[in-house]
Parts: structure tokens; C-alpha cells; sequence
């Protein structure tokens, strides 16, 4: 494939001899203004949550409730510090027969998809991505647990990306 | 030109269904309404005869009182008109036909719809014979194709049609040349002329006697046996069977202190009891038997229904064993499939339950027509030890001894092994399981690990296949096992999706 813009290749932190790590493989790793959406995603809930409790836990005025409040405010703002790792973290790369695509820090997945089950490829696009020129390609296959979706990717990457894709695919058709 | 049982289906040209389609569907419930009217009627008349009147705010009776009984008659006769014009317009715009390539049904009288599906992505054959149907020898015929509802229906075909439709639509979905499916199908309606022709009722008698497997096709003898033991034995000894244990005993608890308290539970009873009759009587006379065309498999008493699996259209296979069934050694057998179909399996269950229940020797026969690829010795022998070894070194790639944290009694069962052609994953020492996946339908693979396995050095391996009632998983095994059989289940499900022609599972014989 040519090249991608900004898009980052190369090993993806953390490694180690005690994580999964799948050696030889050159990662692409996704844009990193999709730590801003992610951000940005996580603060609206967190409000929309944290609001609603906040509410529920001022008419109930136990301070037990208060407790829950707050340790739920904390985790999503670990969450929120942890998203530029997590980001880093998503991954993913074209191999010869299958697409690689990995995600994760503390729940690790990585996923192969053989080019031949694609079924179709989807390209969404967010508002905040939108507006920071961000797309999504969710590629489809005929098991719902497949689940691959490569976010924040460039426009012009994601379209480069999905006409690839769908070559491959054809040229390596298979049955269901 | 209609369902005259041998006329070919299969010349391409718009055929009709089977004449009293519109009765079967939707025509038993006017029936049934016509009859409440008459009868409604008889009282009338003997009301009128006997001249006494009991001032009935009844329409009828209103009817016939205030004089504009002609236009109630009208009512009726223009309502009866409408309704038969009606059913037998929709009967005729119900079309269908067979190409080399497609079958194609349209149907509707004001909204037509139109489906079309192709002959080499059917993953199913089913015909279901509902018990009035088969009182008058007629059959639906699905044919299904993968997705969620993506049936294409001939509801109602004559009954020995859809048999004949059923073999073309598999003959021509296989990838043998037409030429070659006629000329069988001449030879065989030469051969079967005789028969056919003795008489309406006996031929009603004979085709409702008949086995559900046309002896033409199938090996005569299903490959198993269910004897009704057993099958009793089965649904007995279910899970289902342990919760009402525990409402029962709950009941009677409950029941102790007010005894009125069980009528409002009547109704759940006979639910209960009826429960246990369906799931017997829809497994009776079960039958599976390979046919070059696939697994076939069928069952049923009164309503019957009779599938046909085309090779390569299994995703996954899982022989399992519920705790109760233990002792006796029975086991149990599901699919995943592509395709899920609008009647259900046998034991009432969906219809990804290919055996029932069985013992060992019953489930290598299944085995055997379900992956026919799987059937060597040494593989069959592994297949066993998949199934009933405790563990070790026996051909299975297991779990490591510090994986007893996760795996509490099954770690040294715990494993998978990768052949060729498909991945054995087996788990569970209590409820013992074995999984199957043919790595040529393999959508793809994912490896996980989450903070537990990463202290314990495991990871988990997935297998991605169509929905169904099975995920293929497999946790707990060694980080550095399960990435080399991560990579290597990789390149041999590329290999093997590649390699593969069972959509057109004939094509390569001819060839």
C-alpha cells in the first residue's frame, strides 16, 4: 500500500516477555487526535452519568450514595487519563491473507480476519471526528463477534484503506 | 401444469402451488367462522319455526326482524365472494420457479414482493409436513439461504413433489449439469410409475406410513437409532426437570401453609406437562442419514419435518454432555448454522439440535456425516478422546497446572488440537464438551487476554462463526501455546477457506 499520511507505524507500547505480543508484525496505529474524540466521548457520559447519580443521591441525601458517586467519578477519570495509552494501543495491519487488528492495554484483543469473509465495509463518521477530519472503518464479516472497528483514521486514509480492502476481498473470495 | 407430482419444477418456467394451499394457510380459520355462522343459523331457524322469539339484542336476530334481511344475505354473499375471489387470486399470483441459478418466488395480489435467492448459497433444504397437510398429502418446502429469515417458502407443494423438488434444487445447487439431473430424474419416473398410481386413499395411506427418508436417495436406514427409552430417559433427566424439582419443592413448602394458594398454578402444570409431551412426540421417529446432497435429518409424529444440511454448510459442531446424562452416556449434538429456519428441530428445540440424544457410537455416526473430513481412525479416535478423556497427553494441547486457579477441575482437560482441516477445542470436566470448528468456515479469530489470564501467563483463543448456540472458546492456555496456535489456526483457516468447494460440493467430481 502507499503511504498514510500521518498515520503512524512501528511496535506499539507497552511490550513485554508478560503481555501478548504477536512478534513480526508492522502495526499501523491510528491517528492520535482520536484521543480528543475518545476524550470527548467519555467526558459527555460522565456527565450524563455522574449528573444523573448526582441527582438520585441528592433527593436520597444517604452518604453511602455519596461514596458510589464518587467512585464512579474516579474511574471514569482514569479512564479518561488511560485514553492516550489505549489509543496508542489500537492497532492494525495488513498482512498477506488476513487483516491483524489489536486492541487494548488492560483487555487485550487482537483479531485476524481473512480477507475472503469480508462481507462489507462500513465508514462512519462521528461529529467531533468529523470535525477533526476522522473517520471509522468497521469491517464486517458474517460472525457478529468479529467486531472490527479501526477508528480514527484520516478521511482519505479510511477511503484508501476500504477500496484496498474490498480488492482483497476480491481477489480472495470465499463461500460463507 | 401445477403440482402434477412429475412435472419437472426445474424447466425455469412460473409454476403454482399445490391447489389447496389457500385452505391450509388461512382457509381452515373461515372455515371455521362459516361454521359458527351456521350454526348461529340453525338456532335461528329453529327459532323462527317454533315461532317463539325471546327478544335476543342478537344481530342475526335483529337481522330478520327488521326487514332488511336481504341485505345482511347481500353482506354475507358479497363478503364469501371477496374472500374466495380473494384466496383464489392470491393462490394464483403465488408463483414460483427453479433456474439453473436462482429460485424465485413471488407472491401478493395489491403488494407484490418478489425474493430470489441462489442456488449455491442455499445452506438448507426443510420440508415440514404439518399434520393437516399431510392429511392431504401437501408439504412446505423451505429453502434457506444464510440471514435472519431469509427462507424462501413453496408452502404448499403436493407431498411427492416437494420430495422431487427437494432432490432438483440440490442437484442443480451442487454444481451437476442439468443434462446429468434429467436424465436421472427420466430414469427414476420410469421406475416409480407403477406405484403412484394406485388409488387416491391408498396413496394418502401409504405416503403418511411412509418413512420420512425417500428410499431413493438416502441409505434406507438411518444411522441411528433413538429407542424411546432413552428418549424418555433424556427429557427427564434435563435441567428443565431440576428447576421444576425446585418449584415443586417450593410449592409444597408454600402450599403447607395455604393450601389454596396451588389452583392459580393449574395452568402452569398443564403447561408443564405439555412441555414434556411436545419435546417427546417431535422427536419421535428421528432419523439422520447421509444422502450425496448432505445430512438429512428427520423427525416428528404427527407433524413431521425432514432437512437437508448440503456438506460445508456446518460452522461449528458441539457434542455435549449435561451432568444427569452421565451415567448413562448419552450424549448431545448442535450446530451452528448460517440459516435459521421458521420450523423449529426436533425436541421441540431450535433447529441447530441435530442429535437429540445418544451414546457414543451414535455420535461418531453423526460425527462422521457432519465432518466428513474428520473420519480416519486416528481422528476418530482423537474425536473420543475429545470427548471422554480426563486429560494428559493424549493428542490435546492443554491447560498449564497454574491455570488450576480458573479451571478448577477441568484444567488437565482443558485443551485444543488442530488438524488440517478443523479445530477440536475441548473444555469441561463436569459438564463435559467438545467443539468442533471446520476452519474452512472460520470467519475469524481473535486472542484475548485480560488482567487474570496476564498474572497466570494464559490467554484465550476465539473463534468467530455464524450466531448460534455455539461460541467457540477456549481459555486458560499457555501464553506461548496459544499465540502459536493462534498463528497456526490462522494460515490453516486461510489455507483451508481457500481450498474449499463445498459450496459446489458435486462440481469437482464431474470435473
Amino acid at each position: 500500500m502507499s503511504e498514510h499520511g500521518t498515520t503512524e507505524t512501528g511496535t506499539i507500547e507497552p511490550t513485554s516477555e508478560e503481555r501478548l505480543s504477536i512478534a513480526d508484525v508492522d502495526w499501523r496505529r491510528v491517528s492520535p487526535k482520536y484521543i480528543v474524540v475518545d476524550i470527548v466521548g467519555y467526558v459527555i457520559s460522565a456527565v450524563m452519568t455522574l449528573g444523573a447519580a448526582s441527582i438520585a443521591a441528592y433527593f436520597i441525601g444517604q452518604p453511602l450514595v455519596w461514596m458510589g458517586v464518587s467512585v464512579l467519578a474516579v474511574i471514569f477519570l482514569i479512564t479518561i487519563l488511560l485514553t492516550p495509552r489505549r489509543v496508542r494501543s489500537i492497532g492494525y495491519a495488513l498482512r498477506d491473507d488476513d487483516l491483524l487488528f489489536r486492541r487494548g492495554i488492560l483487555y487485550q484483543r487482537f483479531v485476524s480476519v481473512p480477507y475472503g469473509r469480508m462481507q462489507l465495509v462500513d465508514i462512519n463518521r462521528g461529529p467531533v471526528a468529523r470535525w477533526l477530519g476522522l473517520s471509522e472503518l468497521k469491517f464486517v464479516t458474517a460472525a457478529a463477534a468479529t467486531g472490527v472497528v479501526i477508528p480514527g483514521l484520516l478521511e482519505a486514509d479510511a477511503e484508501e484503506l476500504r477500496d484496498t480492502l474490498v480488492a482483497l476481498a476480491e481477489s480472495r473470495r470465499a463461500g460463507l | 401444469m401445477t403440482t402434477v407430482p412429475d412435472t419437472g419444477f426445474t424447466d425455469g418456467e412460473w409454476h403454482r402451488l399445490h391447489p389447496l394451499t389457500p385452505l391450509l394457510k388461512g382457509g381452515i380459520a373461515f372455515v371455521a367462522i362459516l361454521g359458527i355462522i351456521i350454526v348461529n343459523l340453525r338456532d335461528i331457524v329453529i327459532e323462527v319455526v317454533f315461532g317463539e322469539f325471546e327478544g335476543d339484542t342478537e344481530p342475526l336476530v335483529w337481522l330478520l326482524e327488521s326487514g332488511y334481511l336481504w341485505l345482511g344475505v347481500l353482506a354475507v354473499i358479497v363478503g364469501l365472494i371477496v374472500f374466495i375471489v380473494g384466496f383464489w387470486l392470491s393462490w394464483r399470483m403465488h408463483t414460483f420457479r427453479i433456474t439453473d441459478e436462482v429460485v424465485e418466488v413471488r407472491s401478493g395480489i395489491l403488494f407484490r414482493t418478489n425474493r430470489r435467492g441462489r442456488l449455491d448459497r442455499i445452506q438448507g433444504v426443510n420440508i415440514v409436513r404439518p399434520f393437516l397437510a399431510r392429511l392431504v398429502g401437501a408439504a412446505k418446502l423451505e429453502v434457506n439461504v444464510a440471514g435472519q429469515d431469509a427462507n424462501i417458502k413453496l408452502e404448499y407443494l403436493g407431498s411427492a413433489a416437494a420430495d422431487e423438488l427437494r432432490r432438483d434444487v440440490l442437484r442443480l445447487a451442487s454444481g451437476t449439469r442439468v443434462a446429468a439431473a434429467e436424465q436421472a430424474a427420466v430414469a427414476e419416473l420410469s421406475a416409480g410409475e407403477g406405484v403412484v398410481r394406485s388409488g387416491l386413499v391408498e396413496q394418502r395411506v401409504t405416503e403418511l406410513l411412509a418413512p420420512e427418508l425417500d428410499p431413493d436417495l438416502a441409505p434406507p436406514e438411518s444411522v441411528v437409532n433413538l429407542n424411546l427409552g432413552r428418549l424418555i430417559g433424556s427429557i427427564v433427566l434435563s435441567g428443565f426437570t431440576i428447576f421444576l424439582i425446585g418449584i415443586i419443592v417450593a410449592l409444597i413448602i408454600a402450599a403447607t401453609r395455604s393450601p389454596f394458594f396451588l389452583v392459580g398454578f393449574v395452568p402452569a402444570i398443564i403447561g408443564m406437562g405439555s412441555y414434556y409431551v411436545s419435546k417427546f412426540t417431535r422427536s419421535l421417529r428421528y432419523s439422520i442419514a447421509g444422502t450425496p446432497d448432505g445430512v438429512r435429518v428427520g423427525f416428528g409424529l404427527l407433524s413431521t419435518s425432514n432437512e437437508t444440511l448440503p456438506p460445508g454448510r456446518i460452522h461449528s459442531v458441539q457434542v455435549r454432555q449435561p451432568l444427569l446424562w452421565r451415567p448413562f452416556g448419552w450424549w448431545e449434538i448442535k450446530v451452528n448454522r448460517a440459516s435459521t429456519s421458521s420450523a423449529q428441530g426436533a425436541a421441540g428445540q431450535a433447529n441447530t439440535t441435530i442429535l437429540p440424544v445418544g451414546n457414543l457410537s451414535d455420535v461418531h455416526k453423526v460425527l462422521a456425516l457432519l465432518l466428513p473430513d474428520l473420519t480416519d481412525a486416528e481422528t476418530t479416535a482423537l474425536l473420543e478422546r475429545g470427548m471422554t478423556s480426563r486429560g494428559g497427553d493424549d493428542g490435546f494441547t492443554n491447560s498449564p497446572k497454574r491455570a488450576r486457579v480458573i479451571r478448577w477441575f477441568s484444567v488437565r482437560r482443558n485443551g485444543f488440537a488442530l488438524l488440517p482441516s478443523a479445530v477440536l477445542l475441548r473444555t469441561g470436566a463436569i459438564w463435559r464438551e467438545l467443539v468442533v470448528v471446520p476452519l474452512a468456515r472460520v470467519q475469524s479469530i481473535a486472542l484475548h487476554e485480560g488482567p487474570v489470564s496476564r498474572a497466570l501467563s494464559v490467554a484465550t483463543v476465539r473463534f468467530h462463526t455464524v450466531a448460534g448456540p455455539i461460541t467457540p472458546t477456549l481459555g486458560a492456555i499457555d501464553r506461548a501455546e496459544a499465540l502459536q496456535f493462534f498463528r497456526d489456526s490462522v494460515d490453516a483457516a486461510v489455507l483451508s477457506s481457500t481450498s474449499d468447494t463445498s459450496h459446489r460440493w458435486r462440481s469437482t467430481e464431474r470435473a
